[in-house]
């Protein structure tokens, strides 16, 4: 363009302060210099007033006996071991409650959020009454609600609810029989394995078949026989024995076995059921958002009703759903922190609580903590946002 | 939560830094800003129309009518064990009076200083009598409710290794939590501090079902807390304390205190301000000690009032007796 630009008159000059692009540029520079300097600022305050105040500072503390104990770990801790491992145990007890409660929430969420579409009044005046009532009770009383209710209904020890012999629950928790597998277990683990690669060429076979011809395979009650039967064949041939860890009641409570706390049924099933009203609500707004021509458009090409939910309205659907259902999971995320208050270790009762107050770090403890809800938030959002790029309409 | 998150913000903001002269502060707002439990009797603990009332409450009130000739010039900040150093340090509080045990780290790293030991404490269990234990060392496998972000944490976490018992601490963050758990069953034993365990228990629905057990597995000095590199205002704290001591062994009371301004006795004399100045280097006039017995009493009596044998708590003074009846309190003379 510029080359063929000798019968235009050159554009007036300007003083260089005025133009748009350096001014730009200038702008650009002085906020990014005022962001370092509150930055420096900020940390020399710090230095400076941990310093008056004679406090000791550093994350040396990382590398500390912990002195206190913890009773609900995925990973050995005792009270010999370090600082670092109990960051580690309240973190991954953190990340457990967010998978859970994302899990659970969702589900929740999009069958309570279909079933307030459903044309049936009482299914959809259950769910509405679900979703308005729960919305609207802040987390963390809904968390004590559960807790202490559900603390309320369970017996004592040793009046607890046995289920055959092996299963006992009561106000210390939900108790159920370890499996644990000899040696020959691996062949099953492997045969299912099988099974499953098997299952999922069969999925695409299925739709190949279904394409070319137009006849359904029966594919979902094929795959379950298949995952079913065939390690089920190994495991009889292998030999393998499984024998029960079955909890006994010994002391004050039951020995052996695996034991739900109640602290941690608690925190799942109140964070899950608080998102999954939330969710709900972000669903039934996207199904709406699909034309209803589009469900016209389906029974007009025979489909039947839960193949035009599930192959016309929910793939649409998601473009509108996905964006709002990240902030409820970062919501879950964050809110996982309120387990505190139940007893639940999780990072902020075990780093946030004891550690900071055993060791005094107050700034150290909070920045680190601060840094994994960043990160853990940060992830979410990154696969969440991920996963929108790939379901996004794709414009050509 | 929220709040230890803003405290420590203000600390790295250095929204309240230290400053060096916290009596001048207290003095220019007119009331003494107090740091205190949110509920347990006796210690500190609000009434129906919001009156706090306590032994460590009376801690503060001494440090008003100090100050301010007036034991009601206080306003009380309930904080939970997590949030009460970080309150402290970041000026949120002048003062710190809330079953705080004095450590070597906490003293030596946190930047604050212990005032003394206003109440001689060690750590219990409570369980509850249908379990029919009868010690301590029967407590293999229980669950222990315990308050997160305390000495008792770590007690618990030793007695059990030395002992070689097992045990599941369910940690809450704040105390009305942990006695609730307490009560509804969630826990075989609650543990504390015992003259916590006796003024929660004074609580409870039916306190006859509940067992103090007699092993006391720590020694827990609770005392006023202040922030360190303010000697004046650590030194006005320190000998608050100390006034309360020396007058009930001086056998001056709130009852009788104007009387006493003429005894003869030259001990009393110098405390009530008739003899000598004491008043002048801690910023004060040299009534000051006069003002604190009148607004609040001596220590015996403010131990009667609250925790003594004839409160519902129900706790014999022991080693909070004064040193010449065999007990610990003991105060440096004034002179």
């Amino acid at each position: 363009m510029a080359k063929d630009d000798s019968t235009r008159t050159p554009a007036p000059k300007t003083a260089f302060y005025n133009d748009p692009v350096i001014r730009g540029r200038i702008y650009q520079a002085l906020v990014l210099l005022a962001v370092i300097a509150a930055i420096l600022s900020i940390a020399h305050n710090t230095a400076v007033n941990l310093e008056r105040q004679n406090k000791t500072t550093g994350f040396d503390f990382f590398w500390a006996t912990a002195g206190f104990d913890i009773f609900f770990t995925l990973i050995p801790y005792s009270r010999a071991s370090y600082y670092w491992e109990a960051f580690l145990v309240g973190m991954l007890n953190t990340l457990l409650v967010a998978v859970l409660g994302i899990f659970f929430a969702t589900l929740i969420g999009f069958v309570a959020g279909i079933a307030r579409l459903s044309g049936n009044f009482i299914i959809s005046s259950i769910a509405t009454f679900y979703i308005e009532t729960i919305r609207n009770i802040p987390a963390l009383l809904q968390l004590f609600f559960w807790y202490f209710a559900v603390l309320k209904a369970m017996p004592p020890v040793r009046e607890s609810f046995i289920f055959f012999d092996s299963i006992a629950i009561n106000n210390r928790g939900l108790n159920v029989p370890r499996p644990i597998f000899d040696g020959h277990f691996h062949y099953v683990v492997i045969a299912f394995l099988l099974a499953l690669a098997f299952v999922f060429v069969l999925r695409k076979w299925s739709i190949r078949h279904l394409e070319k011809t137009g006849q359904r395979f029966p594919f979902a009650s094929t795959a379950l026989a298949i995952l079913v039967f065939i390690p089920g064949i190994v495991w009889m041939l292998s030999g393998t024995q499984v024998t029960f860890d079955i909890p006994q009641l010994g002391g004050f409570n039951f020995r052996g076995g695996v034991n739900l706390p109640p602290e941690f049924v608690a925190i799942v099933v109140g964070i899950s059921i608080y998102t999954g009203s939330f969710i709900a609500e972000t669903v039934r707004a996207g199904i709406l958002a699909v034309n209803w021509g589009q469900t016209e458009a389906a029974q007009s090409l025979g489909l039947k009703s839960s193949d035009r939910l599930r192959l016309v309205i929910i793939p649409q659907a998601m473009r509108v759903i996905i964006p709002p259902m990240t902030n409820q999971y970062l919501n879950l995320v964050k809110n996982s922190s309120l387990a505190a208050a139940i007893g639940y270790p999780e990072l902020v009762s075990v780093f946030m609580g004891t550690t900071l107050n055993q060791t005094g770090r107050a700034v150290e403890v909070v920045f680190i903590t601060m840094l994994v809800y960043f990160t853990l938030s940060f992830s979410v959002s990154s696969l969440m946002n991920w996963y929108n790029r790939r379901v996004a309409l794709v414009e050509r | 939560m929220k709040r230890l998150i803003l405290t420590a913000f203000a600390v790295a903001l250095g929204a309240g830094a230290a400053h060096a002269a916290t009596l001048d502060d207290v003095k220019k707002k007119g009331f003494v800003q107090c740091g205190v439990t949110g509920g347990v009797p006796g210690f500190s603990a609000p009434d129906a129309s919001n009156n706090w009332s306590g032994l460590e409450v009376d801690f503060c009130k001494a440090l008003a009518a100090a100050i301010f000739n007036d034991p009601s010039k206080v306003r009380y900040s309930p904080l939970t064990s997590t949030e009460r150093f970080a309150a402290l340090s970041s000026g949120q509080i002048d003062v710190l009076s809330r079953t705080t045990t004095w450590t070597m780290s906490r003293d030596t790293t946190l930047g604050i200083s212990f005032v003394g030991t206003m109440f001689y404490d060690g750590q219990g269990f409570m369980v509850r009598k249908a379990d029919k234990i009868a010690s301590a060392k029967d407590l293999s496998g229980a669950s222990i409710c315990i308050e997160s972000g305390t000495t008792t944490e770590l007690n618990a976490a030793d007695f059990f290794a030395a002992n070689k018992l097992e045990y599941k601490p369910i940690v809450f963050v704040s105390q009305d939590e942990t006695v609730k758990a307490f009560e509804d069953g969630r826990c075989d034993v609650y543990t504390t501090d015992s003259s916590a365990l006796a003024a929660e228990r004074s609580k409870f629905a039916k306190p006859d079902d509940y067992l103090i057990l007699p092993e006391i597995i720590s020694k827990e000095p609770l005392g006023p807390v202040v922030r360190s590199g303010d000697d004046t205002w650590f030194k006005l704290a320190r000998w608050t304390y100390y006034v309360l001591l020396e007058a009930e062994e001086l056998g001056v009371s709130k009852t009788n205190v104007d009387e006493m301004k003429k005894s003869e006795n030259p001990s009393i004399k110098r405390l009530l301000g008739a003899e000598g100045d004491f008043g002048t280097p801690l910023g004060l006039d040299k009534e000051w000690a006069y003002k604190i017995i009148k607004g609040v009493g001596n220590y015996g009596e403010i131990y009667e009032t609250h925790v003594g044998p004839k409160t519902p708590i129900g706790l014999a003074r022991g080693l909070n007796a004064l040193w010449k009846d065999g007990g610990l309190q003991y105060s440096p003379p004034i002179r």
